[in-house]
């Protein structure tokens, strides 16, 4: 399967990377030329082959359903680019109508 | 202390094993740890021992970036358990090492910060994506060091620099407070300089944490095991492990040199198969991006990290942002995973790379019936020149492709320094089924005893 540039461009806005002009020949040449080597999954019989759901055997735990301290506020604000009063402050989420 | 800050001082501003220091915070630690050493109350064996932490786990206070521009700034508000239970021991940390970008990549030219040089030949790469880990150790800049192995970037590094380096069994150690590249694939390991301090820290750091329900509380068992050398052990030799594209002849010969010395120490040789070696390299390069874009879509701007200046919509941030902070191999990484799981290749790729990947297991579990542990080179080159595998991803993908698959099956895996070609070092790996640490640590001690070194 090869990959296109429109591909990229569909790829990228969802992972919502911004890409320049020259990134999108690029990342398609590589893209393209990786997914290349990748093909030869399809070579390999799976019919019968569950998918992989744990690495290992995983154990059950749970924990008495008690609260417990958490980060808090203070902490989890420190590092915020822009915040106000308890507030994540980001750039308008809608687009206003000219 | 002091004399690993010197060391660092004389040594770093070349090797650059480093991406900052904690000196502070490492003096503070020293005097606590030399308080306790005079009173009689010393932590244990590895209370007062200077290390490094590769800059993807969170060191509480500290900056910490995984290698990548998009976290300048961030300040860990916790830290990861590694972390605190080492500190419990008495630890005392010199400052965070130099990785590729959120551990992606095998030579640490990816950060975006500074490329980390081999110790042992400057215009040469350590290995990545833990370079600065393990060449801290290689420098004895650091006692010893962490770091975390996604599909080789324990091992690896310690291969091309000359160290112990073992990733533990997946779920053998806490992920909590590793920043996540890939979540069924990452683990959290050591380097160190020999096989007994591996096994010393392997004890503090590894068992059940209640803030990674993928860890488990099964016994280590290898207090008792480790001397007893490798007498009456198989150890499995898999065909195509020997095979790959790209075996340098000097690594071949290092590696066979290795075997006959375990031969003579009473070990018996036996040759296994692992089939779907080749494919497992294609299974890793659908999983670990696709789980990657995953876990990278939380760096938004919007929580920590950089914020690109000038965005006026939402959506602008997040594009401009990752964009423009994310480096190229980050980029191509979280491109190729959505793409694998996008409506419409989901089936294809990512559903299609976990059956594979099934099968990768079972070839392995499939060898274990007739070893006790399988032994490899752990890379099929010796450190190569910086630059040289920058040009095309693919092959600097191949450097893994002995080590991705106990990621991809779980398995406990150990590289011993074995010999040199041209100069450089060579490692020895050696794999153990799940929960077989004990069994990896026996035969690599057994192979220092038996090789003198």
């Amino acid at each position: 399967m090869t990959l296109s540039r429109d591909d990229v461009r569909h790829v990228a806005l969802l992972a919502r990377l911004g890409l320049g002009e020259g990134d999108e020949a690029y990342y398609t040449d590589q893209l393209d030329s990786i997914l290349g080597h990748i093909d030869r999954l399809s070579e390999v019989d799976v019919d019968s082959v569950p998918a992989t759901a744990q690495v290992v055997a995983l154990e059950h735990r749970l924990r008495t359903d008690e609260a417990r301290p958490g980060m808090g506020q203070e902490r989890a604000l420190s590092n915020a680019p822009a915040s106000r009063e308890g507030f994540f402050v980001v750039p308008a989420i809608l687009e206003e109508e000219p | 202390m002091d004399r690993h800050l010197a060391i660092i001082a004389e040594r770093d501003p070349a090797i650059r094993a480093f991406v900052r220091l904690t000196p502070d915070l490492a003096a503070h630690q020293a005097r606590a740890a030399q308080e306790r050493y005079q009173s009689g109350n010393s932590l244990g064996p590895l209370d007062g021992i200077p290390m490094a932490v590769k800059d993807v786990l969170n060191v509480e206070g500290v900056e910490v970036t995984a290698g990548s521009r998009i976290l300048e700034g961030y300040r860990a508000v916790y830290d990861a358990t590694v972390v605190a239970r080492l500190r419990q021991a008495g630890a005392v940390i010199l400052g965070m090492t130099n990785c590729d970008e959120f551990a992606m990549g095998s030579s640490t030219e990816n950060s975006a910060f500074h490329t980390t040089r081999n110790p042992w030949d400057a215009t040469r790469v350590p290995g990545g994506s833990s370079g600065g880990s393990a060449a801290a150790v290689a420098a004895a800049e650091a006692g010893y060091s962490i770091g975390s192995d996604t599909g080789g970037s324990i091992r690896q590094p310690a291969a091309l620099c000359g160290v112990v380096g073992l990733k533990p069994t997946y779920g053998r150690v806490s992920r909590y407070g590793l920043i996540a590249f890939a979540s069924s694939l990452d683990q959290v390991g050591a380097f160190t300089s020999s096989v007994v301090d591996q096994a010393l820290v392997l004890t503090a750091i590894a068992g059940h944490d209640q803030l990674d329900a993928t860890s488990s509380s099964r016994p280590l068992g290898i207090d008792l095991d480790l001397e007893a050398g490798v007498k009456g052990l198989r150890l499995g030799l898999p065909r195509e492990y020997f095979e790959v594209d790209g075996m340098e002849v000097g690594v071949k010969a290092a590696v066979d040199a290795a075997l006959r010395v375990l031969e003579a120490a009473g070990a018996e040789l036996v040759d296994v198969r692992l089939p779907h070696t080749e494919y497992g390299l294609a299974a890793y390069y659908i999983i670990a991006p696709a789980e990657c874009s995953s876990n990278l879509a939380r760096f938004d701007s919007v929580r920590f990290g950089r914020r690109s200046p000038g965005a006026a919509t939402l959506l602008e941030a997040y594009s401009q942002t990752r964009g423009g902070g994310f480096g190229r191999e980050v980029q191509r990484r979280v491109m190729l995973g959505t793409h694998a799981l996008s409506s419409g290749y989901f089936d294809a790729y990512y559903l299609r790379a976990q059956k594979v990947r099934t099968l990768v297991a079972q070839d392995f579990t499939a060898a274990f019936e007739k070893c006790d542990a399988i032994v490899s080179a752990t890379s099929p080159t010796v450190a190569f020149e910086i630059g040289s595998k920058t040009a095309d991803p693919y092959q600097m993908y191949l450097c893994d492709v002995l080590t991705l698959g106990a990621n991809l099956a779980g398995l406990p895996g150990l590289s011993v320094p074995c010999g040199r070609s041209e100069g450089l070092p060579v490692g020895l790996q050696i794999l153990a089924p799940q929960w077989g640490e004990a069994t990896a640590l026996r035969v690599g001690r057994g192979f220092e005893l038996a090789h003198g070194e």
